[in-house]
């Protein structure tokens, strides 16, 4: 029960965010988003603004350096002189303050030879195609067995078809970065991310520099949830906006802004296809998914790939089919593939239970295996049915009547829902070095990031554990391209990938230490790459059961989460304190999923309409009343050196479903289009 | 246009936690910008910039206020609490050591916001201000939860610490009253 680390800077307010550094001579970029949808820029009228005192410099595809390619095209930044989006920045102004850089990027006059922008996800799409590939490296299409006949001739049948709405990540933090050129030609990038390691690596690539020329500086982060996972416009907005002023620049992404520039969840179509014994035993899956990416980069969400390991049946299929929109290039957001996907199967499932007269958590625990469906490997833990089972007794399943629209109180009807989770364990290779030094005390590096999920504090309490020291004397420095190469904060898999570094690094100096230590330190360093490669093959995944405990008002149609319990199996919890947050605080995203989030894209013009956050609701304190997360005792010696499987995620996946779940068992309708608006219940109830 | 484009200045006073600033401050200047960018105060955050999140949150005359939505110009002469103010000769405010007692934080962006709503909440409730949860106007308010989460829903916290953050406010009210009693 750890307090996180760096608790006292951050309520004393001197945790330094990316643009807080104190420079001199600091000039400031503001960005301008193209107004139309598809197009060519035909002229930038760039007088009007630089005739403004202040003003220092504009950029835009009339005259920025080249660039190198990186494989991220939205980072072509000012390239080119078409337009893929509405939103896309298209130039950007320096200046001496902020007030005047924004009114001269008002001024700023783009021309543009525009046509009808194509932006509207419809499951029948001419421009639908086969992705080689869904994020990171799955196989689009799968299958096992034939599904379609097993499907037409099991007793039990759901069929049916799910949407999600583009979400937006929306750190409090936007995106934002302080870019300042040395005089030997290097750069410093103070920056918000997930990743220094892979900013520094992606930047110097795009600015044709050695890595070793960039570095990237980003001790505390203000949120990321997998939108700062990989650089993003910004950084070069800042970083090219610094070259041509010769002045350090600051470029903070307005909030809306950061709704074209800053990635989103795609939208998904998913159709799904349950059919199972009179026992509820499933016989055939197939999990379609139809969703959108970009014409300048593909991205496809995993959405069906859940579906693929949950639960055991000898008929499955799933395929992904993407098309290419005027739209800015999806990406990341909490748990991409199992959040909406999971919304998708936990709600079918939910469905197939009523459908068979079979308790849903009886249903799941019928359907539950031993071995990894699609690749037939044993799991090196699963404790789903543990999770369900723990859950029920302490949610106080038992007593549940499963009778959908029978209670009400005033003017409430109240409902109980319960939903699978899942998560995989992954891990990429880190490096990490520790360091005794002389007065007693260890240093350990690791260019992690702590975007809040209290990094910092795990990675010590692992240390302190692996040097066999007090916690007191191990300081666990992150957050800095010059410390050792780490992977992103990203899949789960900080903790488990730089921790296990970490301990390699701890026990090799443990190794060389005997006794003193000498005036100039001693230090060790890992690298784990080698260690994962020998890895058994295992199918590795975190599980966890969530509950919600709804009530609706039957006049308003307005939905409200009394109560959600999530238990979870996630193998070895480091910081019982910061990881309770951690999962409460996915459970709590999962409400807005629920409930709140929904990004509108214009049908005319493109872009999304509602673009901050009055029009894109995300929970606030008052949706929230009583979220409880706990976890069951797991020890997996397959994992790492210990034992973790990753908690980042698994807390917003199947909290949806478990709500929409509620929703049906407290109304009788099944919403299968979130959000969960008033408008799309009231009419229904 | 010229005329119009040069920014327009004006001389102000601010006393920002306790220390006096003479500050020559464009007139489109929020407060917010000018604590950040002229001050070298980064405690307050910004992360809408519209009056919408909460931030920028920090006391002007004891009241809370969206630093963002606030022109400095208009506050010559203005006392200001931000969350580097919160902390007494560095012991911290009851508020703040529970916010780290109930893990009321992840990313801690949102939370100087929190910290200065919470503080200047506390102080509203004490007067005896309604809330929108308030079931009788007539009595004062007991900060119960759902009082607590009513007054501190103008704050987001996008990393999901609401549950530490009630928690946080519920004991820091409660340790407040015990004080007086
Ligand atoms: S920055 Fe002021 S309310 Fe969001
Ligand atoms: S702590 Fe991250 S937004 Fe509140």
């Amino acid at each position: 029960m750890t307090d996180r680390l760096e608790s006292r800077e951050k309520v004393t307010g001197e945790a330094r965010y990316a643009v807080e550094y104190p420079v001199e001579g600091v000039a400031y970029a503001a960005a301008v988003q193209a107004t139309v949808g598809r197009g060519e820029i035909t002229s930038v009228g760039t007088e009007e603004a630089l005739r403004l005192p202040g003003v220092l410099a504009v950029l835009s595809c009339e005259n920025a350096p080249e660039l190198r390619e990186s494989g991220d095209a939205e980072l072509a930044l000012f390239q080119s002189r078409t337009v893929s989006y509405r939103g896309q920045f298209v130039a950007a102004v320096v200046a001496e303050t902020l007030d005047t850089a924004r009114e001269a990027a008002r001024l700023v006059r783009v021309e543009y030879a525009s046509e009808p922008p194509d932006v509207e996800l419809r499951a029948d799409h001419p421009g639908l195609y086969k992705p080689e590939k869904v994020n990171p490296v799955f196989p689009s299409d799968t299958a096992q067995g034939d599904a379609d006949e097993a499907f037409a001739k099991s007793a039990v049948r759901v069929e049916a078809t799910y949407t999600t709405p583009a979400e937006h990540n929306n750190p409090m933090e936007p995106h934002a970065t302080l870019a300042q050129w040395h005089d030997d030609g290097t750069l410093t990038l103070y920056d918000s991310n997930q990743g220094a390691s892979g900013v520094q690596k992606t930047i110097a690539g795009v600015l044709g520099l050695e890595p070793s020329q960039v570095r990237v500086v980003s001790p505390h982060v203000g949120g990321g949830f997998g939108s700062k996972g990989a650089p993003r416009p910004n950084v070069l907005v800042a970083a090219l906006g610094a070259r041509a002023t010769g002045r350090p620049v600051k470029f903070a992404v307005p909030r809306q802004q950061m709704f074209a520039t800053t990635g989103y969840r795609t939208p998904t179509i998913q159709r799904i296809r349950l059919g199972a014994d009179e026992d509820g035993h499933l016989d055939a899956i197939t999990h379609e998914v139809v969703e959108q990416t970009s014409v300048l980069q593909e991205f496809g969400e995993q959405t069906a790939v859940p579906t693929r390991m949950m639960y055991k049946a000898p008929h499955r299929r799933t395929s992904h089919r993407l098309v290419r929109l005027n739209v800015p290039t999806p990406s990341w957001m909490r748990a991409p593939g199992e959040t909406p996907g999971m919304f998708a199967l936990e709600s079918a499932m939910d469905e197939l239970a009523v459908a068979a007269g079979i308790d849903p958590i009886e249903l799941r625990v019928r359907n539950d295996t031993g071995h990894e469906p699609e690749s037939g490997l044993p799991f090196s833990s699963r404790n789903l049915v543990a999770c369900l089972r723990e859950g029920a007794a302490r949610f106080g399943w038992a007593a549940r009547d499963p009778r959908p629209g029978v209670r009400r109180m005033g003017r409430k009807l109240l409902g109980t829902g319960v939903a699978s989770s899942t998560y995989p364990a992954y891990m990429r290779p880190s490096e990490a070095t520790a360091r005794a030094e002389p007065d007693g005390t260890f240093t350990v590096r690791v260019a992690a990031a702590d975007i809040g999920t209290g990094a910092r504090t795990a990675l010590t309490l692992i240390a302190a554990e692996a040097l066999k020291v007090e916690l007191g004397r191990v300081r666990v420095e992150v957050g800095d391209s010059r410390f050792p190469k780490a992977p992103v904060a990203g899949g789960s898999m900080g903790t488990s990938s730089w921790g296990a570094a970490v301990v390699r690094a701890c026990e090799g100096l443990r190794g060389k230490l005997n006794g003193s230590v000498p005036p100039e330190g001693l230090e060790a360093s890992a690298d784990t790459t080698d260690e994962l490669k020998g890895r058994d093959r295992y199918a590795r995944h975190a599980f966890g059961a969530q509950f919600a405990d709804v009530e609706v008002d039957a006049d308003t149609g307005e939905v409200r989460v009394r109560r959600m319990l999530g238990i979870f199996a996630a193998g070895r919890i480091v910081n019982p304190k910061t990881a309770r947050s951690q999962l409460i605080g996915g459970m709590t995203m999962g409400i807005g999923m629920a409930l709140h989030e929904e990004s509108v894209m214009d049908a005319e013009f493109g872009d999304f309409l509602n673009r901050d956050l009055a029009q894109y609701h995300v929970p606030a304190c008052a949706d929230v009343r009583d979220i409880e997360a706990d976890w069951v005792e797991e020890s997996d010696p397959h994992l790492n050196p210990m034992g973790t499987k990753g908690i980042g995620e698994i807390g917003i996946v199947g909290a949806a479903a478990a709500i929409a779940n509620a929703v049906h068992h407290a109304t009788g309708v099944r919403v299968r289009d979130l959000p969960i608006t008033p408008p799309r219940l009231l009419p229904r109830l | 246009m010229d005329s119009e484009a040069t920014p327009v200045k004006a001389e102000i006073t601010l006393r920002v936690n306790g220390a006096e600033h003479r500050l020559d401050v464009d007139t489109r200047a929020s407060l917010l910008d000018v604590l950040r960018e002229d001050l070298g105060l980064t405690g307050s955050k910004k992360g809408c910039d519209h009056g919408q999140c909460g931030a920028c949150t920090i006391l002007v005359g004891g009241r809370r206020v969206n630093a963002c939505l606030a022109l400095a110009v208009a506050h010559d002469g203005a006392e200001i609490v931000t969350v580097e103010g919160l902390a007494e000769d560095g012991r911290l405010s009851p508020v703040q050591e529970a916010f780290i007692e109930h893990d009321g934080f992840q990313c801690g962006y949102c939370t100087p916001g929190q910290l200065c709503s919470a503080t200047g909440m506390l102080d509203e409730a004490e007067r005896g201000w309604p809330s929108a949860a308030s079931e009788d106007l007539r009595v004062d308010p007991v900060l119960d939860d759902d009082e607590i989460r009513e007054r501190m829903s103008g704050n987001l916290c996008r990393c999901g610490a609401y549950m530490g953050i009630v928690a946080a406010v519920r004991e820091a009210a409660a340790r407040r009253e015990a004080a007086e009693a």
